[in-house]
């Protein structure tokens, strides 16, 4: 350990970055590797948006035209996989890489020789998992859930490799946790305390938790499946004495603080956005870290509400439903916060701010999906259908999606030195508004009509809403390449950022110049009272 | 310094909780089992039950119990129960037969997981001997007759007149001596 932290402290010296590709693959700065996850999540984006237009093509109408079910499967698989593990997760990673340090005022993250690992081991772990596509048996089409059985006793040959890259991707996320827990508590700027903490940083060690404490018993049930694909054990086979409900037990252990993972840091970021453009400081900021720690805490004890229909006995049947429902308390008090701080403010609409107050709003439909899915008798209509992606589309992609693309526009200028084009800033953000919207919303509908999910053929009453739903897809998928071109010509140049970039905006990264200069805070900021907003 | 030794401590902190939570991720496994079994969740049967010799018969009433077979997806053996089901006196010890072949040319093996609806009499059905507490090694065309001896227990809910005990037979040759002939 010690290592690392001279290197740490031989880097002291005043230079800029090294010239070529060396710079990227030995870099320990933080703005370097926050970069480069951002970027890493982009092209993950964009192969996952692949996968689901392949998705939205076939269903574009009943019967099967374009894929067979065989791909069907594996691409509604690989979709999911490539979405969590690779466009979400990393990118609030990186999110966090170029912005916890600049808030509390550190000069790097805490371990930078390992945040350079836990980085170059995704390009390995998603080149695995992607090349299992031309394999013999094709890619895994198990769901990205891999229920058990399904994913060990009739699984393609390359679940072993999936199961390699998910263990790759663990060690990558558990060191990208660890490295951001242990800056935030020992490298805050003298006189920070934990309470005066920007709600990024807080919502981020909070996730940071819930990953070191989940992301090992995910590497444990895929190491099950392991040793019962290779090694004749039967955790999940009835016929040697396990049992296939364990498995879905164990995942959804991990699998629900995982959605709060991919939503957390998405709070964060909409409460730094909010009170900047409403010119407000933000409305109840203690409530929002205890509503952040509540939320946390609640998402280990609700796991079953994704397996209401497996046999559960009536009164943990019950105890699940009132559990998922509680969730939905803290959850409101962020949501009538964010509102509060808008109430009254002297509100402008720039691109960053559209994106977060679509947030909010579409965010909460997602919730209330969320809670018609956790009426137990309801949930027994509704399970495997559409309504459930319905759900966790709104959640996720306007949920957690919108407000990265939100960071994005936010903190642009500051990694860049220049504006971005807000003409075309705010066409993104509308093409993508409608688009997710046309997508998602009629899911609602054939799901409560009945159509299952993860099928590539459908019954002719579903037809309208499917031909909808894809049209909305194809156009929010192509969106995604204006996005693209805004950020390449914001970096291209444009006109030039001042210090503080937006008149509103509070936190000490807003204290330094623009671009921000590859060493910042290398002696620490003194004065406090700018630290939130 | 202090600032490093602030973060060496939390690191090992912090690797000792992952460390614990693999771990925990496997203490899941016995702890499903012992919840499982000592609540009936999902119809798991406990193993061999003892005679005490004190058992007493509760000739008020009649629990129905209905016997149903599987095959698990690709088990090629015809499996069938001798009777569909049997009115019984709780407390009392019946017997019921099960009948395999094995309808390939090749020896085989097959085990037989039991399960019992509605859950909460899962604790309420004491096997005494059953084909189940083993496997069965079976040559090409070989058939065998599998006793089953049970007893409701007396005390099994008021509400529960009708049970169902499941069996789904498995091929396991693979897992078995037989593969690596
Ligand atoms: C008020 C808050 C929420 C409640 C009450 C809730 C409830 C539920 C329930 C009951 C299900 C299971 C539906 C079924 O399979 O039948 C579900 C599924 C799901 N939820 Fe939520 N949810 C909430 C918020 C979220 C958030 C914030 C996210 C992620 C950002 C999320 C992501 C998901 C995902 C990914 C699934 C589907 C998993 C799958 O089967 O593939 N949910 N939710
Ligand atoms: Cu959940």
């Amino acid at each position: 350990m010690n290592a690392v932290v001279e290197e740490h402290h031989d880097d002291h010296h005043d230079h800029g970055p090294a010239k070529g590709i060396t710079r990227w693959l030995y870099t320990t700065n933080h703005k370097d590797i926050g970069t480069l996850y951002l970027w890493f999540s982009f092209a993950m984006f964009f192969v996952g948006g692949i996968c689901a237009l392949g998705i939205r093509a076939e269903l574009f109408q009943p019967g099967l035209q374009i894929v067979q079910p065989e791909l069907f499967n594996q691409l509604t698989t690989m979709h999911g996989l490539i979405m969590v593990f690779g466009a979400v997760m990393p990118a609030f990673v990186g999110l966090a890489n170029w912005l916890v340090p600049m808030m509390i005022g550190a000069p790097d993250m805490a371990l930078p020789r390992m945040n350079n690992y836990s980085f170059w081991i995704l390009p390995f772990a998603f080149g695995m998992l992607i090349s299992t596509f031309f394999m013999e048996g094709g890619a895994p089409n198990y769901g990205w859930t891999f229920y058990a059985p399904l994913s060990t006793e009739y699984a393609p040959p390359s679940v072993t490799f999936f199961i390699f890259a998910v263990h790759l991707m663990g060690i990558s996320s558990i060191m990208g946790s660890i490295n951001v827990i242990v800056t935030i508590l020992n490298m805050r700027a003298p006189g920070m305390t934990l309470m005066q903490m920007p709600l990024f940083v807080w919502t981020w060690l909070i996730t940071a938790y819930l990953l070191i404490a989940v992301m090992p018993v995910l590497a444990g049930v895929v190491t099950m499946m392991l040793m019962d694909i290779h090694f004749g054990t039967a955790f999940f086979s009835a016929a040697g004495g396990g049992d296939p409900v364990l498995f879905q037990h164990v995942f959804w252990f991990f699998g629900h603080p995982e959605v709060y993972i991919m939503i957390l840091p998405a709070f964060g970021v909409v409460s730094a956005i909010i009170p900047t453009f409403a010119r407000k400081k933000l409305f109840g900021y203690d409530s929002m870290v205890y509503a952040t720690a509540s939320i946390a805490f609640l998402s280990f004890i609700v796991w079953a509400h994704h397996m209401f229909t497996v046999g559960i006995p009536l009164a943990g049947e019950l105890y699940f439903m009132y559990a998922t429902m509680v969730i939905a308390v803290p959850t409101g008090v962020k949501v009538f916060n964010w509102v509060a701080t808008m109430w009254q403010g002297s509100m402008t609409f720039e691109t960053p701010m559209l994106f977060a107050i679509a947030f909010v709003i579409l965010f909460t439909i997602g919730g209330f999906s969320g809670l018609m899915l956790s009426i137990v008798p309801a949930d027994f209509q509704y399970h495997d259908t559409y309504f459930v992606v319905a759900h966790f589309h709104y959640v996720l992609v306007p949920g957690s999606i919108f407000s990265i693309m939100a960071a994005v526009y936010y903190w642009l200028p500051k990694w860049t030195g220049n504006m971005y084009d807000e003409t075309l800033g705010k066409t993104h953000f509308w093409l993508s508004f409608i688009g997710v919207n046309v997508t998602f919303f009629p899911q609602h509908f054939i799901g409560l009509a009945g159509m299952p999910r993860r099928i590539p053929d459908y019954a002719l009453q579903f037809a309208d809403w499917n031909m909808i739903s894809s049209c909305g897809a194809f156009l929010f998928g192509f969106s995604q390449l204006l996005f693209l071109f805004i950020i390449l010509k914001c970096i291209r140049g444009g006109q030039k950022a001042t210090e503080r970039v937006w008149d509103g905006a509070k936190g000490l990264e807003w204290t330094i110049p623009s671009p921000a200069p590859y060493h910042t805070f290398s002696t620490p900021p003194k004065d406090m009272a700018e630290a939130h907003g | 310094m202090l600032e490093a030794q602030g973060k060496t401590r939390g690191v090992v902190k912090l690797t000792a909780i992952v460390v614990g939570m693999f771990a925990f991720g496997f203490m899941l496994v016995p702890l499903y089992d012992i919840v499982c079994e000592v609540t009936g969740f999902n119809g798991k049967t406990a193993g061999a039950y003892e005679l005490s010799g004190k058992e007493t018969v509760d000739e008020s009433r009649l629990v129905t119990v209905q016997f149903l077979t599987n095959r698990n997806a690709n088990m090629p053996w015809s499996f069938r129960p001798a009777i569909r089901s049997v009115k019984v006196i709780p407390g009392e010890l019946n017997e019921a037969n099960f009948f395999v072949r094995n309808e390939t040319e090749s020896t085989m093996v097959g085990k037989a997981i039991p399960s019992v609806t509605p859950f909460k009499a899962a604790d309420f059905l004491h096997k005494t001997e059953c084909f189940c507490f083993e496997s069965q090694k079976l040559e090409k065309g070989e058939e065998l007759n599998m006793p089953l001896r049970f007893i409701v227990d007396r005390e099994i809910p008021k509400d529960v007149d009708r049970l169902t005990l499941s069996y789904t037979l498995y091929d396991i040759t693979s897992s078995t001596q037989l593969a690596v002939r």
